[in-house]
């Protein structure tokens, strides 16, 4: 089998459960229990009163 | 005194080394190059001894910056770049639109011919004009959000200059003939590898700074500053692979050949719009929307999953741009499928910059600064929509190499990238030059109203100009043969290139009004003018009922 086409399977196979399984967590990492806060935080954090920044 | 002597005869030396490349150089477009680098050296030597405090060496003392504030001096220099650049790009955009129309305007000469003019445009635009814009808010906003100063003060500086000397060098390449012949990367092999050193400082600089931040989380508009800085190196190193014919001279050839050299370079270009124009110019949306509307972004949340969303699937989109060529047919469809998919994490973080101003619609009203994020978001909106719907195989194949993609690509940079850039460089300079307010919020209401009919008079006649353009080639009469010959089609289009030319010079007139109000902030004036609202107060019947005394 070429290169080409070993690259292409496993591009089609393997790779792909990867890539998918990869952003499936990364992307159920923000509703993780106890997040709702955390992001609540970061969202405010360029509004601290104490480091006004202008 | 040791170290400044050592720093002087490292600009000689380097100075000297050009003047020999210079010399024996294998091509007059080498020769101009190294001409300009060795001027380039001397002006750094000329500073470096100037600049001096020969006083403080001769007692001893060491002159250090404040560590109680921020490293502010290169994000001045790069407001007032990104807005020099801008200028540039527009006007040489203006020129070459109305070559189209006016072909006498190529002047004869090679120099200024449509084919030279067009890539100084697009890399004045996209990275003079963007590039500025985006080293100078992510060393601003890396530095608020993470409350520390920026590492490496002196490879912060060095990235400012070396990349306005690969932006001179670009510039006068495109002019002098020397290209690669690859879409937004035409700067050949020498330049390739100084911007190599530029942005790999760059990274080390913004990485730097968040490794020393003195909050626990990064904000999310650092994560996306940091994909861009980090895809656009891998882009650049891959996509640049070429092999000079001679050390001393401009002429390279590339790596790869045939439909893998065009995809590589089409995996780069679309790329370059993904993370260079999208990511970076998110990260800005990120900040500076919250901060100039005084409010949180909408979700947080789904500022993580865009951002996921928007590199995993960004990435892939780069082959519908070949369409119907010698590409394989799967890896077509790939390109046409993820480009779809973009869709929804573009309209995720649209809606997530929009709904950032819920509760405070007012604000577009009353704030012009908030005008110009909203119209940007818009634009955002409409070109991420328009993109994946043209990446459609059938609607590529009536719009493919016509000027709705023209259309297309300017309604993203002129009303996405134009319009939050200006945003930006407006909250900015009040606050860098520590000044009471902008010089005029009338004027910026100018320039938005004449960026935004620029943009609306640009895109609509690119559409009608492309959709008649791609009928018109497609169109067979009863006999079999192509009803209208090439030229036919350019001469319809006539009409719609001058309109295109008026769009262009109202945004070129809008960033006209914007680098004088810049101009008047930065040397402390204020316009006396009404002020966008007036408070509605009536004293007189602002009185409290008094009970009429009895009879």
């Amino acid at each position: 089998m070429s290169d080409y086409d070993a690259l292409r399977h496993f591009a089609d196979s393997w790779g792909l459960v990867f890539m998918g399984i990869t952003f499936l967590i990364l992307t159920a990492w923000p509703f993780l229990p106890g997040s709702r806060d955390r992001n609540r935080a970061a969202a405010h954090m360029i509004f601290d009163e104490e480091h006004d920044d202008g | 005194m040791e170290s400044l002597v050592m720093r002087s005869g490292a600009w000689l030396l380097a100075a000297l080394l050009a003047f020999f490349a210079l010399a024996f150089s294998a091509d007059s477009g080498f020769a101009i190059h190294m001409g300009i680098i060795m001027l380039a050296a001397l002006i750094a030597l000329w500073a470096t001894m100037s600049g001096a405090d020969y006083g403080a060496i001769a007692r001893g003392v060491l002159r250090m910056p404040d560590p109680g504030r921020y490293d502010d001096d290169p994000i001045r220099w790069g407001v007032i770049a990104t807005v020099f650049w801008g200028l540039a790009g527009f006007l040489v955009g203006l020129l070459i639109a109305l070559q189209l129309a006016y072909p006498v305007l190529n002047l004869g000469l090679e120099w200024t011919t449509f084919g030279r003019l067009r890539p100084l445009h697009t890399s004045a635009v996209i990275f003079a004009f963007g590039g500025n814009a985006l080293i100078c808010t992510s060393f601003y906003i890396v530095q608020r959000t993470c409350r520390a100063r920026l590492a490496f003060p002196a490879l912060a500086r060095f990235v400012f200059w070396g990349y306005q000397l690969f932006i001179v060098l670009a510039a006068t390449g495109y002019l002098l003939g020397i290209t690669e012949g690859k879409e937004y990367a035409e700067p050949e092999w020498y330049v390739d590898l100084w911007l190599t050193v530029v942005w790999v400082s760059y990274l080390a600089v913004f990485v730097g700074t968040i490794v020393k931040r003195s909050e626990p989380h990064i904000y999310v508009a650092n994560w996306f500053f940091l994909s861009f800085i980090v895809t656009v190196a891998m882009l650049h190193l891959v996509n640049g692979l070429s092999m000079p014919v001679s050390l001393l001279g401009s002429k390279s050839y590339a790596a790869f050949s045939g439909v893998q050299d065009a995809l590589t370079q089409w995996w780069y270009g679309h790329n370059a719009v993904g993370f260079f124009l999208t990511a970076g110019f998110l990260a800005m949306m990120y900040y500076f929307v919250p901060k100039q509307a005084e409010r949180p972004i909408y979700s947080y949340r789904l500022s993580i999953i865009h951002f996921w969303s928007l590199i995993f699937l960004y990435i892939w989109a780069g082959p519908h741009h070949l369409h119907y060529t010698a590409l394989p047919d799967w890896a077509q469809t790939l390109g046409m499928v993820f480009s779809v998919m973009l869709w929804m994490p573009s309209w995720g973080g649209m809606i997530n910059g929009l709904m950032t101003l819920n509760g405070a619609w007012d604000k577009i009203r009353t704030d012009p600064i908030i005008r110009m994020m909203v119209m940007a978001l818009a634009f955002y909106g409409m070109s991420t929509f328009e993109g994946p719907m043209m990446s459609i195989k059938s609607v590529n194949s009536l719009s493919h190499y016509t000027d709705w993609t023209i259309g297309h690509v300017h309604s993203g940079a002129l009303g996405w990238n134009g319009m939050i850039t200006f945003a930006a460089l407006y909250y900015l300079t009040p606050r860098l030059w520590n000044r009471q307010r902008l010089y005029s919020l009338r004027m910026v209401n100018w320039h938005f109203w004449l960026s935004t009919v620029g943009i609306v008079l640009y895109a609509a006649s690119m559409w009608v100009a492309g959709i008649m353009q791609g009928l018109m080639w497609r169109e067979y009469g009863a006999d079999g043969y192509l009803v209208y010959s090439f030229a036919e089609v350019v001469a319809a289009m006539f009409p719609m290139y001058l309109i295109r030319a008026a769009g262009g010079v109202l945004y070129l007139g809008g960033a006209l009004v914007m680098a004088y109000n810049i101009w008047m902030t930065i040397a402390g004036q204020l316009r006396s003018e009404q002020p966008m609202t007036e408070t509605p107060y009536n004293e007189a019947a602002d009185r409290p009922l008094v009970p009429a005394a009895a009879e």
